[in-house]
């Protein structure tokens, strides 16, 4: 068949998947006095439509940050007004300042969806299609099977469209980043890269292979001649949009300090709830939140952030010296990178939300060069399932897994019966590649046996009373234990490369 | 062969998960009444005596399907009780707890696998050549055809639990079909030379089993009820003719136009002054409710009409594979044309039962150019006029992207299979599928946004039935004609 006709098929797959999950339950439905995310989003168009923008980050009369106060960086501020004023125009009602608090109904449940998928469509869908088609390599099949399952990733439909968010959105912008520099638009790139980082501070997780790889690549093309010019070119764009979005805030330091302060809550300690983090797990031996004080925890995190992003960081900022020319395989060794970043930001950082796993594994779907890396992102999907299961978004969860599980591995295996990428050789010490690979299939299959048992016995039994969290806790921890692995396959994975005996592919 | 299987797994497993996320619908509406009306069923077989099955009032749904029917409900309410005791008062009507629906949805998916299951083995049977490509196979394409049929994600019922199980009397459509196929090529074990009836052949033996079978079926599904005397009760619940000549939306058969025309007259015989507008019943023919009406100019139809009309429709192809059975295909074929005949010239026909016509097309369809033709025509048109049934908000990104998905697949797929053949459809036929867009856009997005919406909330029903009824009108004239044709082209060839 027609590539077109496959590709709209996959997208008409996609929004039908995402629209049907729009008619299930969302986060905080019903749930006074403080509702969820859904009453947030509502909340923030409330907010930026009746209040003027000095107003917006600031604990006044009118604006109780208690209550749902903004955290994000002001493009999500931008995108809230823009909604409000639509709003407005269909039911004055949903964002009238303060009596529209906890409004629910039907019409609105519809246009807040409506919104998410108009910022799917316009942004993430796009960006995925050019990924499949420029950035990944193998036949147009491959393509095709590789768009279709990103689009039908159950992770990212569940939370923007179950729970309620807009991550399509920065999720997206980073993609167009990604796609930019990937196709040699390295202004492009970055700017889109800058607006995604304006929209939501934890695409803060992907910025450091962004930043390492151009920089890298100006310090290739010689920092005394065009590698300047670059450079500069870069960082105008990045500053001029970085002011462009904070323009309103630019007039007043206290704003700019305000704001950043709400973007970091450095006060909400090491992590809430149980995320499948460093931290969070050995909470379970050791009880860290109340052992070390404040500004141990923010310094012992930040260190060991650094420490894992290090190694890989450094590798970039090395290889695009090498490899520029290369592009395929830098691109790739770039996405390595934000995997990995991205990992040991979740891993051990300060604050982390579930959600924010997100990011990590909408970057590992566009490894799918690796059977392997298919375990990461049904595996995070899965660390999110207390969240969903709050939400009342079980049967969508597991509707969509085992869907997306069963795509994934039937297409790709169906067409990727080449397996030469995956190293295991190397991690598994195995001298016959067959033995690796069934062992890491044995292993994949256990860990789903195992996922399922435990999404199970989470949903259907009662935890004992001396441990009321007990399934949420293992969830978490077993997850924090793939993703810990797969940040050490990733390091290794990446520090290992050989260089490749092909010839420069593209120059740039 | 085990790709073909596979392959056709893969995507049935996606219809199911569409479905699954449909079970996400915290609570189904009150006007899609499908929800309502099982769960009353369910509530009265399991509540009540099977004496009552028939008499019982309470809920405006009353049990309107045959005995077997009932059965398989009673049986389901079994399992409905681990569920939700709630849900089996009668009296609790619109009930419509989580754990209901849960129920409803998992039963239907569960008679979707049965379905699933007798389509695989359907795909068996067709040849399939070597060295296409996968996603070219007819078999897979059929498959993705009948288990993504549009029509049956959007009714939400699998409508054929098997091709065998004669679960609702609209299969009354095709059992001519059914019976005359059978007794032909059952009961006659001999054709002669040239495929044509050799009447010596014929074996009381398989007759007598064949009338045995089928009166036994019916003696054990209607036998309660025709000792306790309740025949005639029966008879009437599961057709009622009280209701008029055409469903709350007008399903898209020769009445439609019919109506129209009626109506086009009558205002044109009151602008002309030939007609008094006082004399004139009160139109309200397109209501949203079940009604009797009078047509004002043309003459009235009566049920017997209806029953002739179809009967004659009928007739042609059922004499043509009396004399010329053409195994499998010629029965599909046969059994098309039945279906749409009734279809088209029914009383009270449900747009549902286009699926009937479509569903065995699509059989048809991945083998023969003119058929795949006739296929593209009549499911497009057949799925939309499916539309009105979901007529809310919400559910229009739904339709549409099914619609979309469905029409281009099926499109694209019977596009490349028949690829050396020449263009599939002609412009006219393309241009009036394409017509379907801006009618779409007209009566979804446009007419409620003027002033007629209130005065007049049918016209887009009536312009959806009418447009479409010329497609499935169309179409089935094409069928016959090929029927037709063939039958000649064999007899020419004999006399040659």
């Amino acid at each position: 068949m027609e590539t077109w006709s496959l590709i709209s098929i996959c997208v008409l797959l996609g929004l039908t998947t995402r629209w049907a999950v729009s008619f299930s339950s969302y986060s905080g439905a019903g749930k006074a006095p403080m509702f969820g995310d859904y009453e947030a989003q509502r909340h923030w168009q409330e907010v930026t439509y009746n209040l003027p923008v000095k107003e917006w980050y600031f604990n006044t009369t009118d604006n109780d940050l208690g209550y749902w106060g903004l955290d994000y960086p002001p493009l999500t501020a931008y995108h809230s007004l823009l909604c409000a004023h639509i709003a407005k125009l269909i039911d004055p009602a949903w964002v009238e300042l303060h009596t529209s608090r906890g409004y629910e109904s039907a019409s609105h449940k519809l246009f807040m969806r409506t919104t998410v998928l108009f910022a799917d469509i316009v942004i993430y869908i796009p960006a995925v299609i050019l990924f499949c088609f420029y950035l990944t390599d193998g036949s147009s099949k491959k393509k095709v099977a590789t768009a279709l399952c990103i689009l039908l990733y159950p992770g990212l439909i569940l939370i923007d469209y179950g729970h309620f968010q807009y991550n399509s959105v920065s999720l997206g912008l980073a993609l167009w980043g990604v796609v930019g520099l990937g196709l040699g638009w390295d202004l492009l790139g970055s700017l889109a890269f800058t607006l995604a980082l304006n929209y939501k501070q934890m695409e803060l997780y992907h910025s450091l292979p962004f930043f390492c790889y151009l920089l890298g690549k100006c310090i290739k093309q010689g920092l005394m001649g065009k590698g300047l010019l670059l450079l500069v070119k870069i960082s105008l764009t990045v500053l001029v949009t970085f002011a462009f979005c904070w323009w309103p805030f630019l007039s007043d330091p206290q704003q700019i300090l305000q704001v950043l302060h709400r973007l970091f809550p450095v006060d909400r300690g090491l992590f809430e709830d149980k995320v499948a983090n460093t931290w969070s797990s050995l909470n379970v031996l050791i009880k860290i939140k109340t052992l070390l004080s404040r500004d141990t925890q923010l310094l012992l995190s930040f260190a060991l952030t650094l420490l894992f992003i290090l190694p890989s960081s450094i590798k970039l900022l090395i290889k695009p010296t090498l490899w520029q020319f290369k592009l395929a395989l830098v691109s790739r060794a770039k996405v390595l990178l934000i995997v990995n970043s991205s990992l040991a930001f979740f891993l051990f950082s300060f604050q982390v939300h579930e959600k924010s796993i997100l990011k990590l594994c909408s970057v590992l779907m566009f490894l799918f060069l690796h059977l392997i890396s298919f375990v990461c992102p049904f595996c995070l999907s899965y660390s999110m399932l207390p969240l969903l299961l709050k939400d009342g978004l079980l049967l969508p969860y597991v509707v969509t897994s085992v869907a997306f599980l069963y795509l994934g591995v039937y297409l790709l295996s169906a067409l990727d019966r080449n397996v030469k990428s995956l190293r295991l050789c190397d991690v598994f010490l195995c001298v016959n590649r067959k033995c690796a690979l069934h062992l890491v299939f044995l292993q994949f299959r256990v860990s789903l046996v195992a996922m399922a048992g435990l999404s199970f016995t989470s949903v259907v039994l009662e935890p004992p009373a001396r441990l009321p969290d007990l399934f949420p806790v293992l969830v978490s921890v077993f997850s924090f234990l793939h993703f810990l692995a797969l940040l050490l396959y990733f390091n290794l994975v990446q520090l290992t490369e050989p260089p490749s005996k092909k010839g420069p592919k593209k120059t740039n | 062969d085990f790709s073909c299987v596979s392959i056709a797994f893969s995507t049935f497993n996606v219809p199911s998960v569409i479905k699954m996320c449909n079970l996400l619908k915290p609570l189904y509406h009150s006007h899609s009444t499908d929800f309502e009306v099982h769960r009353n069923w369910l509530a009265v077989t399991h509540s009540l005596p099977v004496s009552q099955w028939y008499y019982e009032a309470t809920s405006e749904w009353t049990l309107d399907y045959p005995p077997l029917f009932a059965w398989f409900e009673y049986g389901l309410s079994h399992v409905a009780r681990y569920f939700d005791k709630e849900m089996l008062v009668v009296q609790n009507l619109n009930y419509a707890s989580s754990a209901t629906v849960l129920f409803q949805r998992l039963s239907v998916i569960v008679t979707d696998v049965v379905f699933i299951y007798a389509v695989k083995e359907c795909c068996k049977c067709l040849r399939e050549e070597k060295g296409k490509d996968q996603l070219g196979k007819p078999s897979f394409i059929l498959a993705a055809l009948l288990l993504w049929n549009f029509g049956l994600l959007i009714i939400d019922r699998a409508l054929l639990f098997s091709i065998l199980l004669n679960l609702k009397h609209i299969y009354l459509y095709i059992a001519p079909a059914y019976g005359i196929f059978l007794l032909r090529c059952f009961c006659f074990t001999q054709n002669n030379a040239d495929g044509s009836l050799q009447w010596k052949s014929f074996s009381l033996f398989r007759l007598v089993a064949l009338g045995s079978i089928v009166l036994s079926t019916f003696a054990a599904s209607f036998g309660p009820f025709i000792i306790m005397g309740q025949l005639s009760q029966v008879v009437s619940r599961l057709f009622p003719f009280k209701r008029g000549l055409c469903h709350a939306y007008w399903a898209p058969n020769i009445w439609a136009l019919y109506n129209i025309a009626d109506k086009a007259l009558s205002i044109l015989g009151i602008k002309l002054k030939l007609l008094d507008i006082n004399k004139l019943p009160k139109a309200s023919m397109t209501g949203g409710l079940v009604q009797e009406f009078q047509h004002s100019v043309l003459p009235s139809v009566s049920p017997l009409m209806t029953l002739i009309f179809t009967l004659l429709s009928i007739l042609p192809v059922l004499l043509s594979m009396w004399r010329r059975p053409n195994g499998a295909r010629g029965f599909l074929r046969s059994m098309v044309i039945c279906a749409l005949g009734s279809f088209m010239f029914g009383w009270h026909v449900h747009e549902k039962a286009i699926l009937m016509a479509i569903l065995p097309l699509s059989f048809l369809a991945v083998e023969s150019k003119e058929d795949a033709r006739t296929f593209l025509i009549l499911s497009t048109t057949g799925h939309f006029s499916l539309f009105p049934l979901l007529f809310t908000a919400q559910e229009l990104p739904i339709k549409i992207l099914l619609m979309l998905l469905f029409t281009i697949f099926s499109f694209v797929s019977l596009k490349k299979l028949f690829s050396k053949h020449g263009q599939l459809v002609n412009s006219l036929e393309a241009a009036y599928l394409l017509g379907l867009v801006p009618l779409e856009l007209i009566c979804e997005f446009i007419y409620p946004l003027t002033s007629w919406q209130h005065k007049l909330p049918f016209i887009p029903l009536l312009l959806t039935s009418v447009y479409c009824a010329l497609g499935v009108l169309y179409s089935f004239i094409r069928l016959y004609l090929s029927v037709l044709t063939a039958a000649d082209s064999r007899s020419k060839a004999k006399a040659q």
